[in-house]
């Protein structure tokens, strides 16, 4: 995996991934000749949603020549800026493994770079914000004076701004929104009172707004599909779906079996017959968590925020995966028909 | 090569429909390009500069639909001034004087006046077919005019539109005798209508399929005209709001039940919470769902919503709706192939903050037959820039646009070239390209390697050299439309490679390092190109000299010459 010695080497074949290094923490280096396989597996916001190698397996010879070793010395802005424990890497949030193709060079129909490749070393990172910054003051006349020195530095300085809005200054023309959109009415805004705001913001911090809750329990009735008897929850006791969710499975698990043991005949022991009940938020088990909330609509547990959850659910269920299509078009839907029979 | 008669090979020709397919047809041989160019029905003029209306109409003598493009794109975001050009006039004049028998006029950024569209009105017996896309200059008196004359209209389509609305009686013009409507748009009309006009002529359509309506109809009126028109298939909704629990609401309920056809909603102009409810009947089949006027819809009501619409393939929103949100149309709408994501900061709303990359990632994971995207976020990384590349690789149209345009990858602090490189290299049908976030030149020199199939590209604040747009014009071989602002590109690479404009529509630049010198070697140079210099609404001084910046560019070949309509401002080398 010599990419100095692959620097010299023109055309060029550029890697994509230079920083594969610490995008691929599982393998061991030098595997530059063994077949490894594009794959990808991500799951989005905090949740498990389906995940999988549903990878497409790229195979044509010329993605193999495309994605072979380049030689951008973008290593050394790696090694200046990007350490496993920096980066993408380090997160909860499950960016993955990147492994990409060996070096089939081939022959590639590429594009002869007669000019060399920008050198994008250290001095290209350290100088990208300073050039920002002076890109702007020395355009176009009269335009834009937006990236003043310090908004450029507030960008680097503060990387983790991402739940609050930025509130750029006004560029011509910037962002590219037509003026129609522009001047939509606000009139609708205006008369809509803002959602409870914190949803995002306290995203982070895994914390309700006080308002709503204090010390009292937020208890909610929750029934099970096949069991007779229903139970409460304390939903102020949970700070996220999943633990809710192992919850529910604890709280029905033993009824669940002592249902089934029943019908079946009573002939096994309780604990033989205990399943855990999985699957519950993503459609992936035989039973699935819903509710219905303040406006008597019915909704699949997850759908929304957690604090949008709490502040708005009334009574929980747990239905058969295999009832769910039928739900959502039941309620309102049938209250309807019954109506429109009646006119 | 000529087995056939020319009837035949006519005949053939007649199910070549695609322009790109006929222009190939007609250049085979002689014979081919004669018959090729006798039956051609329909043309697009992508510039309207690039020919004159009479050449167009002498090679294509059996024109029956024309579609002509007017200002840059760039003026869609107020960049081109005021009275530049793109004048429709011109054309319909000649079109009336060869008595052509036009049937269909699609206009997109053109300059349209009351005058134009009577000539048109008055001129073309069989026309049946207007469309407007983002053009100005025109009033309710010209589409009183349409309406009164065009007896076999079919389309009368306006998008968009900056109109002068008289708060006339235009709907009133169409002669009861008009029974021919298909579709019918006015949502862009600023002003009221006679409503019981409508709904007379909604009832004395039978084959109306689209409707969409402006923000001053009623819900009411919409119960009314929905009741007379269930075969709806496209419906823009004007004014949403009523109360949930009123009569108004359950009959509205009940009377959308029955359009059982209707697989597209827009419009919601002015609608409050908990009135969405009202659709949820029709959810499940819909396959295009335009939600981006919407302003008050919080992002609760538009999980509930889209929850309710498994089939959508076609989905324009706002960002209230949050990445959270987007997961849920990843886990709902399995059929998506467009998505465009809009900013709410704009209109002042005070909710939750956007969309980032997580929100397109969710997207990419969930909606495997994605091929169209516009996103506008508070960030991105080169990592979900990665994944979507390689989730997503059908991609033909990505254009991302990131709020604070120079802003680089959170998580690294790195430019976003990796993560456009990724994108460049996995979607090998590329064809529409827009960048944003802070970007190098080495994001250009991917996209000239391996973006073959890119034909329009869209550069903001990005790039640190000539080199950039070298890269780019010197790899993208199918380039058409290349425009940029704000980005350090200066004549070295304007000079570069001077015949590749006349490969491509257009070029624009604005806020660049071009001088005026080298825009003039261009135009000396290139007689086949125009090149035209203007500022914001002050006169070029063209003694200046030659070494001054330019603050906007706009090129394109043409056969046409020099234009003789341009105003002052605009100083065509």
């Amino acid at each position: 995996m010599d990419e100095r010695s692959r620097n010299e080497v023109s055309p060029q074949l550029l890697d994509l991934i230079p920083n594969e290094r610490e995008w691929q923490m599982n393998r061991n280096e030098g595997k530059s000749s063994e077949e490894r396989k594009l794959e990808l597996r991500l799951g989005p916001p905090g949740e498990e949603w389906s995940l999988g190698g549903k990878m497409k397996n790229t195979n044509t010879e010329r993605e193999e020549s495309l994605l072979s070793l380049g030689c951008f010395p973008s290593s050394n802005m790696s090694h200046a800026i990007l350490s496993p424990n920096n980066g993408f890497q380090s997160k909860a949030s499950p960016w993955p493994n990147y492994h990409h193709q060996g070096n089939n060079k081939a022959s590639s129909p590429f594009l002869q770079l007669t000019s060399t490749p920008p050198v994008m070393g250290k001095e290209a990172s350290q100088n990208c914000c300073p050039k920002v910054v002076e890109l702007q003051n020395g355009g176009g006349g009269g335009d834009s004076k937006v990236f003043s020195p310090s908004s450029a530095n507030t960008a680097v300085s503060q990387p983790n701004t991402s739940q609050k809005r930025t509130a750029p200054a006004p560029v011509v023309g910037w962002p590219p929104i037509r003026s129609f959109r522009k001047n939509l009415a606000s009139s609708s805004a205006s008369k809509a009172p803002p959602e409870s705001q914190p949803e995002q913001h306290n995203k982070v911090a895994g914390k309700k707004p006080v308002d709503t809750y204090g010390n009292k329990g937020l208890f909610v009735k929750i029934n099970m599909d096949g069991v007779p008897i229903g139970r409460k929850v304390d939903l102020n006791a949970y700070d996220s779906y999943e633990s809710l969710s192992s919850a529910v499975d604890e709280l029905f698990r033993g009824l669940l079996a002592a249902q089934r043991d029943s019908s079946a005949g009573g002939v096994h022991s309780k604990q033989e017959e205990e399943k855990a009940i999985t699957g519950l938020l993503d459609g992936s088990g035989e039973y699935t968590l819903v509710y219905e909330d303040n406006e008597g609509d019915r909704m699949l547990v997850g759908d929304v925020p957690w604090h949008m959850f709490v502040s708005t659910v009334k009574r929980l269920r747990v239905l058969k995966s295999s009832e769910l299509s039928t739900f959502t078009l039941g309620g309102k839907q049938e209250k309807i028909s019954l109506d429109s029979a009646m006119k | 090569m000529n087995i056939f008669p020319d009837e035949v090979i006519e005949q053939i020709f007649g199910y070549v429909t695609s322009q790109r397919d006929r222009n190939a047809l007609s250049l085979v041989c002689k014979n081919w390009h004669k018959l090729e160019r006798c039956s051609r029905k329909s043309v697009l003029i992508g510039n309207c500069y690039s020919i004159s209306p009479e050449r167009v109409i002498e090679r294509f003598p059996e024109l029956k639909s024309l579609t002509l493009k007017g200002k840059p794109h760039f003026a869609d975001f107020n960049l081109v001034p005021h009275g530049w050009g793109g004048f429709v006039y011109p054309w319909i004049e000649a079109l009336a004087k060869t008595k052509v028998d036009l049937e269909k006029l699609k206009l997109k950024r053109m300059v349209v006046t009351d005058e134009g569209l009577e000539l048109l009105a008055r001129s073309f017996m069989n026309f049946k077919s207007l469309v407007l896309l983002s053009c100005e200059g025109f009033t309710t008196t010209g589409l009183a005019a349409i309406a009164a004359n065009c007896r076999f209209l079919r389309e009368l389509d306006l998008q968009e539109n900056e109109v002068d609305d008289h708060k006339g009686q235009w709907l009133s013009c169409f002669p009861d005798c008009c029974t021919s409507l298909v579709s019918l748009n006015f949502a862009c009309l600023k002003g009221e209508i006679n409503l019981g006009a409508l709904e007379r002529l909604v009832a004395r359509s039978p084959n109306l399929k689209s409707l969409r309506l402006n923000h001053t109809v009623p819900l009411s009126a919409l119960q009314r005209i929905l009741m007379q028109a269930p075969q709806l298939v496209d419906l823009g909704i004007g004014s949403f709001i009523h109360d949930p629990h009123s009569e108004v609401y359950t009959r509205l309920k009940n009377t959308i039940i029955k359009c059982k056809s209707m697989t597209s909603l827009s419009g919601f102009f002015e609608v409050l919470p908990g009135c969405l409810r009202a659709i949820y009947p029709v959810c499940m089949n819909l396959t295009a769902l335009n939600l981006s006027y919407a302003a008050g819809i919080h992002c609760r009501e538009l999980i509930k919503l889209i929850r309710r619409c498994g089939k959508l393939q076609r989905l324009w929103i706002m960002d209230c709706i949050g990445d959270y949100g987007l997961g849920v149309v990843a886990s709902t709408c399995k059929d998506l192939q467009e998505l465009r994501v809009f900013p709410s900061v704009l209109i002042g709303l005070n909710g939750p903050a956007g969309v980032s990359e997580k929100g397109l990632v969710a997207i990419s994971m969930g909606c495997t037959k994605l091929h169209s995207l516009l996103y506008f976020c508070q960030q991105m990384t080169n990592a979900a820039l990665i994944t979507v590349a390689k989730n997503c690789p059908n991609c033909i149209r990505f254009r991302l646009c990131i709020l604070d345009p120079t802003k680089p990858d959170p998580d690294t602090l790195q430019p976003l070239d990796e993560g456009f490189g990724a994108i460049v290299q996995s979607c090998k049908q590329l064809r529409r390209l827009s960048l944003s976030g802070q970007l190098t030149d080495r994001v250009f020199l991917y996209i000239g390697v391996y973006a073959e199939q890119l034909e329009m590209l869209s550069i903001a604040f990005a790039g640190q050299s000539d080199k950039g747009m070298m890269y780019v014009l010197n790899g993208c071989k199918k380039l058409r439309k290349l425009e940029i602002r704000d980005s350090p590109f200066g004549d070295p690479a304007l000079l570069t490679d001077m015949g590749k404009y006349e490969t491509m529509r257009s070029l624009w630049m604005s806020s660049c390092d071009v001088t005026i010198g080298a825009c003039k070697a261009l135009a000396e140079k290139m007689r086949r190109l125009n090149v035209e210099i203007f500022n914001e609404n002050e006169k070029v001084d063209c003694s200046v000299d030659g070494g001054q910046k330019v603050q906007k560019m706009y090129l394109y070949r043409t056969l046409a010459g020099r234009r003789n309509d341009a105003p002052e401002h605009v100083w065509i080398l």
